[in-house]
């Protein structure tokens, strides 16, 4: 086993790790972290690809990277104030009773 | 693989997996930042130091402290003691396996893991400048635009509206 292929399996991994939280917590907050964490999985994705690919002195996965980052970081900030505005209209983040568009 | 690929790898895993499985949601977060440091130190490893560190200042250091304050602002006491896993819990996390094991099978098979280890490429924090100031400029103006959209929104969104209404 090479060295790429083990860094793109843990990325496999982590972003199956992020995806199994999504779809089974019921937190909303956590949901939102799980998404984080698909995110990161990406960035690995990119990162690796660059230090192993054709032409590194390019650096586009690095590039890539640091503008996934920013965007991770604007999308953590705005779902985390929605989760706020949805915990101050139904006082709750559990996504399981969070069942209600209107009202 | 090296023993601390091995080290890191496992560190990663079981923090995010822990982040993912725990009962207390602040116990979650925490988990979920020693999650983030490995993947920073894989990057580190990966030859990306400036990456390496910006996911420790951007993850660590502001997207966890972020998901304390919202889990410590949205804490109810009757959630104590209600399930964390949802209903169905079993179908997502064979979804989540399906998943793993298709991309697992299309990255063993594929020919273009297939290669011999490349001289560490360097990535100097001059490099990644001039780039971001020449090639990538246009991207970094829309990438301030967009920080300052969301900073904006977070706040609008997060915001009582119910004073205003009075």
């Amino acid at each position: 086993m090479n060295s790429l292929q083990s860094y793109l399996l843990l990325s496999s991994l982590l972003f199956s790790i992020g995806l199994a939280g999504v779809l089974i917590r019921r937190n909303a907050i956590l949901v939102l972290i799980g998404i984080e964490l698909m995110l990161n999985a990406a960035n690995i994705n990119f990162i690796a690809f660059w230090r192993f690919g054709p032409a590194p002195s390019a650096l586009t996965g690095v590039m890539f990277a640091l503008f996934s980052i920013s965007v991770a970081a604007a999308e953590a900030a705005v779902g985390l104030g929605i989760i706020l505005a949805a915990y101050r209209h139904s006082r709750t983040t559990d996504l399981d009773q969070m069942n209600s568009l209107k009202g | 693989m090296t023993v601390s690929f091995l080290i890191l790898a496992v560190l990663t895993v079981a923090g995010t997996a822990a982040a993912m499985g725990l009962r207390n949601a602040v116990h979650c977060v925490l988990a979920l930042t020693m999650g983030f440091a490995g993947v920073a130190a894989l990057y580190l490893q990966l030859g990306a130091q400036f990456v390496g560190l910006a996911q420790i200042m951007v993850y660590v250091g502001a997207v966890a402290i972020l998901a304390v304050f919202a889990i410590m602002m949205t804490h109810s006491p009757e959630s104590a003691n209600s399930p964390v896993f949802s209903s169905q819990w079993s179908w997502g996390c064979i979804v989540a396996a399906a998943v793993f094991a298709v991309l697992a099978r299309a990255i063993c098979s594929s020919a273009a893991s297939a290669h011999v280890q490349p001289p560490q490429p360097d990535a100097t924090v001059q490099q990644i400048g001039d780039a971001l100031m020449h090639r990538y400029v246009l991207p970094l103006e829309i990438m301030g635009l967009l920080l300052t959209a969301a900073l904006i929104g977070a706040v609008v969104i997060a915001m009582d509206r119910r004073e205003e209404m009075k």
